[in-house]
C-alpha cells in the first residue's frame, strides 16, 4: 500500500506503534507508586517528544545523508514558531494555516541561508550557520522586537485581530488553538486500575504528523535523490567528474531539513501559542546535533530514538532530587545513605546535563552508530547462538 | 581537426611555468598517450582539460565547443569522463549503486529532483546498471561496498562507470600506477576490449612503457611544460629527443 519494501515497512509499523500506543507505553507504572516519577506518559512530554523526533528526523535528512554538519538548525525551528503565533494573532486559532505558513517561511529562510552557508563544506559550513543562527537569535532578541516581541517571547494578547474568529472568548479569556473546534489541550483520561493514561488531541497530531514525516524521509533515503546525497557525502570529486552538480543536491536537502525544522516549530507554537527568542539560541541548535548522533545518524529511526531519549532525560532525571533519593536508601544505615546521596548528587536535578554527557561519550566511544548500532549488537548477540554462519556471511543490507 | 583540440595552452603556478604553449590534437576513435617524466606538466595538462585548472592562455576544444570556463560536471556532460589516478568511486555505496549514478547522471543530467520514487523502480536505469556489471564482470560483485574491494576491482569500477556514460572521450590519469604486474595486465586488457568495441577515443597519461606500448596508436611526449615530439609509438622507441628527456643530456 505505501510502496515499500519488506524491512521499510516493519520500521514504519514499529514506529506507528510507538507513537499510538506511546501512553500506554510510557506510563508503565501505576500513579502514585515510587516508579511514578518515572512515568512520561503525560501530554506535554509527550508532545515534546514527537516534535523533537521531527525536527530530528528532518535535521538527518541532511546531516546523515549528505555529511553536511548544520549547527543553525534551531533558526528554523524558531522562524516556524514565531509564524505560527503571528498566524494565530493574525487569521485564527487553527492549526491548519498556522502550520503550514511555519513550513513555508522556514522553507524560503532556509533557501536564504543554505545558499550562502552552501558555498563552503566541512567545518567552515558548520561555521557559516552557526553564525546565521545566532545572528537571527539576536535579531529576534532585539532588532526584530516589533514582530518577536524580543526577551518576552511572542505571546497571544485578547486584542488581537483575529480575522477568523474572535479576539477574546465568551468569557474573557484568550481563545485556545484547536483542529477545526479541537482543542488541542483536551485530553481523554482512562483509568485502568491504578493506572491513569492519558490521549491528548495535541499529542495524536503531532504523531501523526511525525508518522508522515517519518514516511517521507524513508522515501527520501530510499529515492534516487536521496542515494545522490549520500554520494555527495561519500565521494564528491566523483560525483563532479559523473557530469553530477553537487550544490542543488545539498541544496535541496538543506531546505528539506529547514522545512522539517520549521513544521516541528509550528507544532510547539500550537501546542503551547508563544515563542521565544531562546528557541533560536546555539544551545538548540546543538540539542539536535546530540539527538541524531546519539540515535544513530544517517540511519532512519535514529533520530526518533535520540530525540525521545533526551527530552526523557531533560524531564525525569532533571525531576530528581535529593529528598527522592534520600527515600531511595533509607533502608542504608544513616552514614552511608548520606554518603550515596552525596556521590549521586551531581548527576540528578540540574545535574542531568552530567548524566547525559557520560551517556553521550559512552555512546560515541562504544557504539559509533548510535543506538540502532546497539541495537542491531543486541539482535546479533540473541540471535548469534542460533546460527553463527550468518555472521560470516558478507554484510549487504543498506542502512536502516 | 582532432576530437579534442588543445592550442597554445599556458599554465603559470607562480614563479612556475607548468605547461608553455602546449599544442595537441587527439583524433576520433584513436587511443592517445601523453608521457613524459616527473614534472613535465602531464596532470597539469589533463586538469586543464576536464574543467579543474583554467589555462591562462590558449583554448580547449571538444568537438568544436570551448570546455573553458566550463565547470567539471558541465565538461563531463558534454561527453569527456575521466578515470582517476587513484580510484575516485563511491566507497560508502554499493557497487550496484555506484554504477546506477552514472546512468542517471546520463539520463537525468546535472540536477534532477526524484526524492519520492523508489530508485530500484526505475527498471531502464537499473537494467543499463545491471548490464554494464555484467560486462565489466562484476555482477556477482554488485551487493559489496565499493570501497572494500580490491585496488583492481575499484579501477574496473571506475572504468565501467565512466563507460556508462557513454562518453566519446575517456581519460585516463596513470590507470596502473601502483599496481601488481598482474592487475596492469589485467587493466591493459580491459582498455583493449574496449577500444575494440566502443565507439569512443582515449587519451591516457602514463609513466608505464608496457602500458603505453600496448596501446597507444599515437603518442605526444611532454618535457618541462612543452611538447617535445607527437608520432607513433614505433617512431617514438628510437627518437632521441625522447631518450634526452628521460635520461638526462648526458645519455
Amino acid at each position: 500500500m505505501l510502496n515499500l519494501q519488506k524491512h521499510d515497512k516493519t520500521l514504519m509499523i514499529i514506529v506507528a506503534v510507538l507513537v499510538l500506543f506511546a501512553p500506554f507505553i510510557l506510563n508503565p507504572f501505576p500513579t502514585g507508586s515510587a516508579m511514578a516519577q518515572f512515568n512520561a506518559g503525560y501530554p506535554d512530554l509527550m508532545q515534546r517528544f514527537v516534535i523533537f523526533g521531527i525536527f530530528a528526523v528532518g535535521f538527518n535528512i541532511l546531516f546523515g545523508l549528505t555529511g553536511y554538519l548544520s549547527f543553525g538548525h534551531a533558526a528554523f525551528l524558531g522562524v516556524g514558531s514565531y509564524s505560527a503565533v503571528w498566524m494565530f494573532k493574525l487569521l485564527s486559532m487553527n492549526v491548519i494555516p498556522a502550520i503550514l505558513l511555519s513550513v513555508v517561511i522556514s522553507g524560503l529562510f532556509a533557501l536564504l541561508i543554505g545558499f550562502v552557508s552552501l558555498r563552503r563544506s566541512g567545518i567552515y559550513f558548520s561555521i557559516l550557520t552557526l553564525a546565521f543562527a545566532q545572528m537571527s537569535f539576536n535579531l529576534a532578541y532585539s532588532v526584530l522586537t516589533p514582530i518577536t516581541n524580543g526577551e518576552t517571547g511572542l505571546q497571544l494578547t485578547l486584542d488581537d485581530p483575529r480575522i477568523l474568529g474572535v479576539s477574546a472568548t465568551a468569557d474573557g479569556g484568550i481563545p485556545v488553538t484547536s483542529l477545526f473546534g479541537l482543542e488541542m489541550r483536551s485530553t481523554y483520561e482512562m483509568i485502568v486500575g491504578p493506572w491513569t493514561f492519558q490521549f491528548n488531541a495535541g499529542y495524536y497530531l503531532c504523531g501523526i504528523i511525525l508518522l508522515a514525516a517519518f514516511y517521507l524521509s524513508l522515501r527520501i533515503f530510499r529515492s534516487p535523490f536521496g542515494m545522490m546525497l549520500r554520494a555527495v557525502k561519500s565521494n564528491q570529486t566523483r560525483l563532479n567528474y559523473t557530469g553530477l552538480n553537487p550544490k542543488p543536491y545539498t541544496l535541496a536537502a538543506f531546505v528539506i531539513s529547514g522545512m522539517y525544522a520549521g513544521l516541528a516549530g509550528g507544532l510547539m507554537a500550537s501546542m503551547d501559542p508563544l515563542a521565544g527568542a531562546e528557541r533560536m539560541q546555539w544551545t538548540a541548535s546543538g540539542e539536535v546535533v546530540l539527538m541524531t548522533i546519539l540515535g544513530g545518524a544517517g540511519t532512519l529511526i535514529g533520530p526518533v530514538l535520540g530525540a525521545g531519549f533526551i527530552k526523557y532525560f531533560e524531564n525525569i532525571f532533571s525531576k530528581i532530587n535529593d529528598s527522592i533519593l534520600h527515600s531511595w536508601f533509607s533502608f542504608l544505615p544513616d552514614g552511608i545513605e548520606d554518603a550515596v546521596v552525596f556521590l549521586i548528587h551531581p548527576f540528578i536535578g540540574k545535574g542531568w546535563h552530567l548524566t547525559l554527557g557520560i551517556l553521550f561519550m559512552l555512546v560515541v566511544i562504544f557504539l559509533p552508530g548510535g543506538l540502532v548500532e546497539g541495537g542491531q549488537r543486541i539482535k546479533k548477540w540473541v540471535s548469534g547462538g542460533k546460527n553463527k554462519a550468518d555472521d560470516k556471511a558478507p554484510k549487504t543490507e543498506p542502512a536502516e | 581537426m582532432g576530437i579534442l583540440d588543445v592550442k597554445d595552452v599556458g599554465k603559470r603556478f607562480g614563479g612556475l611555468q607548468a605547461l608553455g604553449n602546449v599544442n595537441l590534437s587527439v583524433a576520433e576513435n584513436s587511443v592517445h598517450a601523453i608521457i613524459g617524466p616527473n614534472g613535465a606538466g602531464k596532470s597539469t595538462l589533463l586538469n586543464c582539460l576536464v574543467g579543474k585548472l583554467v589555462p591562462d592562455t590558449g583554448s580547449v576544444m571538444f568537438d568544436g565547443q570551448s570546455v573553458l570556463g566550463r565547470s567539471p560536471h558541465e565538461i563531463n556532460q558534454m561527453g569527456i569522463s575521466r578515470v582517476f589516478q587513484t580510484p575516485e568511486i563511491f566507497g560508502d555505496l554499493t557497487v550496484m549503486e555506484n554504477m546506477m549514478i552514472p546512468v542517471f547522471a546520463k539520463r537525468d543530467g546535472a540536477f534532477r529532483m526524484h526524492a519520492i520514487e523508489n530508485m530500484m523502480a526505475e527498471r531502464d536505469i537499473v537494467e543499463t546498471a545491471e548490464k554494464m556489471l555484467v560486462d565489466m564482470n562484476m555482477a556477482e560483485k554488485r551487493h559489496m561496498h565499493a570501497a572494500s574491494m580490491s585496488r583492481g576491482d575499484k579501477r574496473r569500477l571506475e572504468i565501467g562507470m565512466c563507460l556508462a556514460q557513454e562518453p566519446r572521450l575517456l581519460l585516463l590519469d596513470e590507470p596502473t600506477a601502483g599496481m601488481a604486474r598482474a592487475d596492469t595486465n589485467n587493466t591493459i586488457d580491459l582498455l583493449k576490449q574496449i577500444k575494440d568495441e566502443r565507439d569512443i577515443t582515449i587519451a591516457i597519461i602514463e609513466h608505464d612503457m608496457h602500458v603505453v606500448f600496448s596501446l597507444a596508436e599515437r603518442i605526444t611526449v611532454l618535457a618541462q611544460g612543452t611538447p617535445l615530439v607527437e608520432d607513433t609509438p614505433e617512431n617514438i622507441k628510437g627518437h632521441p629527443k625522447v631518450r634526452e628527456a628521460y635520461l638526462g643530456e648526458a645519455a
